[in-house]
């Protein structure tokens, strides 16, 4: 086969590295219409489609693509729409390597990188965003029923979108003051503006979803009551509880789980303080304990907030790394350390409560553990000293407990998250259907999405089968 | 948006407001607590709810200037709105018929102890209410206390009211003049909290604390209250507010409270510049 484009994806604009830095703004810049077209031309409308099937919500992407490259922007935006209800969050934080990208037919020829599928979902998001003159179609008919989803993030937004569109009355109740839930109040600005959250929300909003926040199911209103008022109900509630390491010296000052840390940051704008109540603290030596996004989430929000110093401590290798390989690449060009076989085993108090350093150990990789990575085990006598005045743990998090406690009937598996059918998300209680992260426990923004996809389809056909039997 | 319908000055920067939040108040329980910011640019606060009514769909909010959004919030008026409520959070208290309780507290945290005080007396118990401050002014609901306690001491360090000393006074007078007494909750500033518990531990008695660090969420999901208590770390937005005070490691956390000490007089210093000064309060 005669091959004429690039080998390489088409380059995208980024912020400079040492400009970006020091500020929240996005580092990634896009593609322009004309960079998309050429992108989009590398794909070589193959007949197996493999990159389909490494989508969790199925994108029909050799259509939208061959949209783009024809310059029908209108025609990319109504195919991805089919599919998906937040393509301009997609395109920005879904792991395309290991998904549409890694199966990519052209990232398969010898010395080719795949299309760069999630750059030009991006591009045709942000393109009918933009346009004013788009509007989302709401469903029109008389409602089908009405939905109660528990949770505003990526898998309450996806059911949601998707049941308005079939023709439910959708309320989503959301704890926090904002919707948006991970998108919010996990990732950072840099990487997922805000204002991107807001258009996709606001477009289900207008396709006739309606979102409270301040609700907090289980302590504001109570699952019993959303049983009786509404005729399903999605619970989507995240796997928020941050872990610990439970090494000593965690409660010195200092010492943060990700999820504050980033909270302060993402949802209460702590990098804006004193304009934002909310304070972050500038910390000048920083240590990330976690090897995911949300530890180069957290280390790369460390350097903007003005440390000299950030150092990110993984107790594997590079090669078991769970980041996105561009988080980490973006992390390696801001300047961020990687301590490599690591582990914490103290936070060591400057005497007044406050974090002076975190003690730490090397490990070596020893026989694979339950997850097929190999484990990690301390070399004894190989303690050092890393100093620090603020330490971040990123090392997952657990079902929070807020709604689950309330509602004992919800049978839950032995990790504590929601037994749930993989394919419909029916749990233990007729009606309610659950998933994303309190599902799967933490995992991806697109598993979640994908999740309430399923779910969708399920609670439609629950809804019309117990309304046809009365 | 939550309507203010009410607003009472009870002390030299002490505020009383009854807030429209009809889910929350309909979900009340005594020892609970909401998150609220006043703003969109505001932070999240925990305050403890100090009262609801259910059928007007109220809870009632009472307040210390403290720090910024404090002092943001004693601005506005009976018509105004705080921008988000979010509650009732954290664990309610136990409340059972004990027998005899002693119902310890101070400052703002005398706002905190009401509902329980009341929900005690409607299960049983024999109430006896010990309320201290500097001086009386500053010792608020004393009357709505009387009305659910069988006795009320109220003790001040100046001697202007009631007992002349501290509150862990009162608690040794009540023990040594043969009150058997079953179990004692206090709540106030943490130092009293602190030394209310030493007290009940030379007293042989069970005692309950409040606790009330910072919060971001208050539901669990940041880790930003942890507390030790019995060597194992708890979040005391969803564990909590209410632990057994023997167990709770008090320099621990009265150092927490401490973490933003500088960038909360940054705050407290700009508003000031925007305000100027709070005659008000």
């Amino acid at each position: 086969m005669a091959v004429t484009f690039s080998k390489q994806k088409t380059p995208i604009k980024e912020q400079d590295p040492q400009v970006r830095r020091s500020n929240f703004e996005e580092v990634c810049l896009g593609y322009t219409l004309e960079e998309g077209k050429i992108e989009a031309g590398r794909c070589l409308q193959c007949k197996t489609k493999p990159c389909i099937n490494g989508c969790p919500v199925k994108i029909d992407i050799p259509a939208f693509i061959k949209c783009i490259r024809e310059g029908d922007m209108p025609g990319a935006a109504e195919i991805m729409d089919k599919y998906t209800n937040l393509p301009a969050v997609c395109g920005r934080v879904c792991p395309q390597e290991s998904q549409c990208e890694g199966l990519c037919t052209v990232g398969k020829m010898k010395d080719y990188e795949p299309v760069s599928i999630g750059k030009l979902e991006r591009l045709v998001a942000d393109w009918k965003y933009a346009q004013k003159d788009i509007a989302p179609k709401a469903y029109a008919g008389e409602k089908k029923g009405r939905v109660a989803v528990v949770g505003s993030g990526p898998s309450g937004l996806t059911v949601a979108g998707d049941l308005a569109k079939m023709g439910y009355e959708v309320k989503i109740f959301e704890a926090l003051h904002a919707a948006g839930g991970v998108l919010i109040y996990g990732i950072p600005e840099f990487r997922l503006p805000k204002k991107i959250v807001k258009m996709e929300i606001e477009a289900m909003q207008k396709l006739g979803v309606d979102v409270e926040t301040d609700v907090v199911v289980g302590k504001t209103i109570t699952m019993q009551e959303i049983m009786r008022e509404y005729d399903a109900c999605y619970i989507a509630v995240g796997a928020g509880a941050p872990h610990f390491q439970g090494v000593p010296g965690t409660t010195l000052n200092g010492v943060y789980s990700a999820s504050e840390y980033l909270t302060r940051i993402n949802l209460m704008h702590g990098y804006e303080f004193p304009k934002f109540d909310t304070p972050a603290k500038k910390a000048k030596k920083v240590v990330v304990i976690g090897g995911g996004n949300v530890a180069m989430d957290a280390a790369r929000s460390a350097k903007r907030l003005g440390a000299d110093k950030v150092t990110i401590v993984y107790r594997r290798s590079l090669a078991e790394l769970p980041a996105r390989i561009e988080e980490y690449h973006h992390a390696v060009e801001e300047g961020i350390i990687f301590n490599w076989l690591t582990n914490p085993t103290e936070y060591v108090d400057d005497g007044e409560g406050k974090l002076k350093g975190v003690k730490v150990i090397k490990m070596e990789l020893g026989e694979p553990d339950t997850s097929g990575r190999r484990r990690p085990v301390p070399v004894e006598g190989s303690d050092f000293f890393i100093e620090a005045d603020c330490a971040i743990e990123a090392i997952g998090q657990g079902a929070n407990r807020v709604l689950l406690s309330t509602f004992p009937e919800l049978k839950l598996n032995k990790k504590g998250y929601i037994e749930a059918d993989e394919k419909t998300g029916a749990t233990s209680v007729p009606g309610v259907f659950a998933g994303g992260d309190i599902v799967t426990g933490a995992a991806t923004v697109i598993l979640a999405m994908g999740a309430g996809k399923d779910a969708a389809v399920a609670i439609d056909k629950y809804i019309t089968e117990k309304k046809a039997a009365k | 948006m939550f309507k203010i319908v009410s607003k009472q000055k009870l002390a030299p920067k002490e505020f009383d407001f009854w807030v429209e939040a009809p889910r929350i108040a309909a979900h009340a329980k005594a020892g609970q607590f909401v998150v609220l910011r006043v703003d969109d640019n505001g932070e999240r606060i925990p305050l403890t709810i100090a009262d609801y009514d259910k059928d007007k769909g109220l809870i009632r909010l009472i307040f210390q200037v403290v720090g910024k959004t404090t002092a943001a919030m004693s601005t506005l008026s009976a018509g105004d709105c705080l921008r988000d409520i979010s509650g009732p959070l954290g664990t309610p208290s136990e409340i059972e018929n004990y027998g005899t309780v002693m119902m310890v507290g101070g400052g703002v945290g005398i706002a905190a102890l009401y509902p329980i005080i009341k929900a005690l007396k409607g299960a049983g118990n024999k109430v006896v209410t010990i309320l201290g401050g500097r001086t009386s002014s500053l010792v608020i609901m004393k009357d709505e206390c009387r009305k659910y306690s069988d006795e009320l001491i109220v003790t001040t360090d100046d001697g202007s009211e009631g007992m002349k000393g501290v509150v862990t006074e009162a608690m040794k007078m009540v023990v040594e003049r043969g009150d058997k007494v079953d179990r004692c909750w206090c709540i106030g500033p943490s130092i009293m909290m602190k030394f209310g518990t030493k007290a009940a531990k030379e007293l042989g008695l069970p005692i309950w604390v409040s606790l009330n660090p910072l919060m971001v969420d208050g539901t669990g999901m940041c880790g930003c209250c942890r507390v030790t208590v019995d060597g194992k770390i708890f979040f005391a937005c969803v564990d909590g507010p209410e632990f057994d005070g023997h167990k709770v490691n008090w320099d621990e956390f009265m150092s927490r409270l401490r973490q933003y000490k500088d960038e909360e007089k940054i705050s407290m210093e700009k508003f000031e510049a925007e305000v100027g000064e709070q005659t008000w309060l």
